[in-house]
């Protein structure tokens, strides 16, 4: 980095690096004025504090860049304790820890750091704006899970940020939602609900959507895109007539399970909303295992025959371990859509076979409770956890292949 | 096939006609339908659960689906394939169902327990008997809550419905719900028009758009509910000054949860919620609702729910078991809607009013709505 810097000339304070300054600072203002009820007040104030920020850094402190950062984090942490209290403290070192890089890197001219030499001021602009919204998309991605994640703490019974809570004082947060979930057969029979039904649906979808995947893609095969077009028909018509369709043709199909071979009537529930599933799931596994056939070379089974292997040997032996990947991941959208699918459920399951996502959207409906976010806590942290058990196997089995890590 | 059926069926009489002298066959498998929340739980503590005390081979699965109810069981009895036992429904929906054929017609002197002093069903429940099929478990109201921070200083707390319509003492938004309902009658009543009026005047054109406009000057603050959770959270955000909102909500949020919220109880709009069994069900299912319901509707376990929630007990030999909240500890008397003292101005629903122009008055309302 100080290599790049060498070359970077330091932009002028007063046209330049104060004004920027002021103008975020004084964006903070406005914020932090409407939260005391006067946003101008506040507007001037920031825009004030950033230019002076900006004089400070350039002129009279002489610190590494990370120190000056942390530094105004503690400041303007400070300053907010003694007018918002633990709240105040959390907000102003989050504000201050922004100033205080943004202060610095357009200060010392790092901002053009990314850029070749030759570029103009206005391509310099649209590099760092594009950065800007690209931090920003990122942002807007995660930023509706933080508040979830926050609120399931709450010791109330309502979605409201108590001012409790605002202050950081211990008495606005319990684990009750928690204990809610875990504790409770409301939740905890939707969940053996959800983990039943989703893992054997992506099985049907699985096995039978890398079946007609590989089928649809042999080119003798006649009438196939019409065959492609119905299967993944699930995907593009709306899920509410899919649903209010299945719920007629499933339910003569379970009287007649019932009723004819005498089969229980919650085994014969989840029978209906696993087949249902499944048929959802396969467009998923058509689709992704098609795309991996792409680049699968057919000489290989012609190969694999010559060698004296059977058509079943050959898919499990050659085929199956090189379009694995493509099968996997078409899996997982399965599951997905399983776990997640609420309209499909609520028509063709009855309460015996309550999922997870049903027993969330009555409950929001009926009793907006915060066990829900306990719940969405929960199934966030235990999908980033999945995400990053697979990949941590998938590298370690690339090192163990002898390939570099992705 | 054929040969199957008459099987069966010669069967079913068989077992029907000996089981008459022997234990009833009973399915031991029963799917309740209510609504969530609270007062699904004070069902289940009140109800269900003292009877598999007694019965511990019935296992009781619950649907939280009766906001839904008419739609879900058209369709179930359309597909020939109706799941549900039992299913908890507002007495509106209750009359739909009945007349449609999909709820089963009972006695209630016959299906339903006597009260202790021997009074018949039919004269313990009285009028709130108000269809063939409907068996009324609670008296609940839809009235008021307000936030006691947002009233202004130098203003009285509103002890009028009409408060709603004045914004000028009370700023704030409102949360109304989103149907005429209720809303058209509250609307006349602060329009001037007296009270046993009301249901007359709506009957004409002329009374409608008096009532949409007086709706009119408040439209512009006011939230629109569709589910009985979403006032209480508007009201504890601070979002909206008042709301309507069913009783029971209102006390949860005001004496469980401690909200700085208070009842406005005046022209609170009485309403019944009961059960009814659906049509058709197979003789051994049958069997067991009506063992349950016996039980689940008698004079205790409907003294009991009150414990749990503060909707009033549909027969008259309850009202004197109420006793005190299970986990509060308060007496529960003040709190219900039936009490004297909260049921001093009380606005009664005209059920045969809305069967007869809800269709019509509703595709004004959303009209109304959409301008």
């Amino acid at each position: 980095m100080n290599e790049v810097i060498s070359y970077v000339r330091r932009p002028d304070l007063m046209t330049f690096t104060m004004p920027i300054v002021a103008v975020l600072g004084a964006m903070f203002g406005f914020i932090t004025g409407n939260i005391f009820g006067s946003p101008w007040i506040g507007f001037v104030i920031g825009a004030a504090v950033g230019a002076a920020l900006a004089f400070v850094f350039s002129k009279i402190i002489k610190m590494k860049s990370k120190q000056k950062t942390l530094a105004t984090g503690v400041l303007f942490g400070g300053v907010g304790m003694i007018f918002g209290g633990l709240g105040g403290l959390f907000g102003g070192f989050l504000v201050g820890i922004s100033m205080g890089w943004f202060a610095n890197w357009v200060g010392s001219g790092k901002y053009r750091a990314g850029v070749p030499i030759y570029y103009t001021p206005g391509q310099v602009l649209w590099h760092n704006t594009f950065m800007f919204i690209c931090a920003f998309v990122f942002f807007f991605l995660i930023a509706p899970l933080l508040p979830v994640i926050w609120l399931s703490f709450n010791a109330e019974n309502f979605f409201t940020f108590t001012p409790e809570m605002l202050s950081f004082k211990a008495e606005g947060y319990s684990l009750k939602h928690y204990r809610d979930f875990l504790g409770t057969d409301e939740w905890m029979v939707p969940l053996k609900n959800s983990l039943i039904i989703a893992p054997i649906a992506t099985l049907i979808s699985v096995s039978l959507g890398t079946l007609a995947a590989i089928g649809l893609s042999q080119s003798h095969v006649p009438g196939r895109q019409a065959m492609m077009a119905v299967l993944i028909s699930p995907m593009i018509v709306p899920l509410i007539i899919s649903a209010t369709g299945m719920f007629f043709f499933y339910a003569p199909l379970g009287n007649w399970l019932e009723l004819q071979l005498g089969l229980n009537q919650a085994f014969v529930g989840y029978v209906k909303v696993i087949l249902a599933h499944a048929v959802l799931g396969i467009p998923f596994v058509i689709i992704t295992v098609t795309a991996t056939l792409v680049g699968f070379d057919k000489s290989l089974t012609r190969a694999a025959a010559n060698m004296g292997a059977n058509p079943v040997t050959t898919f499990f032996r050659v085929q199956m371990p090189l379009i694995l990947p493509g099968v996997i991941s078409g899996g997982l959208f399965a599951f997905i859509t399983s776990f997640d699918e609420v309209v499909v459920v609520l028509f063709v399951g009855s309460a015996r076979q309550q999922t997870l996502p049903w027993q969330m959207y009555t409950g929001l409906r009926e009793q907006i409770s915060p066990t829900i976010l306990a719940a969405a806590t929960i199934l966030v942290s235990v999908s980033i956890l999945l995400l990053l058990t697979v990949e941590l196997l998938r590298r370690r089995s690339e090192r163990l292949r002898g390939m570099s890590p992705g | 096939m054929q040969l199957i059926k008459t099987l069966t069926a010669s069967t079913a009489l068989l077992v029907v006609a000996s089981g008459a002298s022997f234990a009833q066959d009973m399915a031991n498998d029963m799917t309740l339908v209510s609504w969530g929340g609270a007062y699904q739980s004070s069902q289940t503590k009140a109800y269900a659960e003292p009877y598999m005390e007694n019965h511990p081979e019935v296992s009781i699965t619950w649907d939280e689906s009766s906001n839904e109810a008419v739609a879900k069981l058209r369709a179930m009895n359309e597909a020939n394939n109706v799941t549900w036992d039992l299913v908890d429904v507002v007495a509106a929906d209750a009359m739909r169902l009945c007349d449609e054929g999909l709820a089963m017609e009972i006695d209630p002197n016959e299906v339903l327990a006597a009260a202790p002093d021997g009074t018949s069903a039919e004269d313990d429940f009285g009028d709130l008997l108000v269809s063939d099929c409907f068996i009324p478990q609670i008296v609940y109201s839809t009235t008021f809550g307000y936030r006691n921070d947002m009233v202004p200083d130098g203003a009285p707390a509103p002890t009028d419905i009409c408060a709603l319509f004045d914004t000028e003492t009370y700023p704030g938004m409102r949360a109304l719900e989103k149907r005429p309902i209720n809303n058209m009658e509250w609307a006349l009543l602060c329009d001037g028009v007296a009270k046993d009026e009301v249901y007359s005047v709506l009957e004409t054109p002329e009374g409608q758009q008096q009532a949409l406009d007086k709706l009119a000057t408040i439209k512009d603050s006011v939230i629109w509910w569709s589910a009985g959770a979403d006032t209480p959270q508007l009201l504890a955000d601070g979002e909206v000054f008042m709301g309507s909102t069913y009783n029971g909500r209102l006390f949860s949020a005001i004496v469980e949860q401690g909200q700085p919220i208070s009842m406005l109880w005046d022209a609170q709009v009485f309403d019944l919620d009961g059960w009814i069994i659906p049509a058709g069900l197979p003789e051994d299912r049958l069997n067991r609702v009506l063992d349950f319901v016996k039980f689940a509707t008698d004079t205790q376990r409907l003294a009991d729910q009150a414990k749990y929630i503060s909707y009033g007990p549909a027969r008259f030999s309850s009202a004197p078991l109420v006793g005190k909240h299970a986990d509060l500890g308060i007496d529960m008397a003040p709190h219900m809607p039936t009490d004297p003292e909260n049921a001093k101005n009380t606005f009664l629903y005209n059920y045969e009013f809305w069967a007869d122009y809800r269709d019509d008055i509703d595709a004004k309302f959303q009209a109304w709505l959409a301008q």
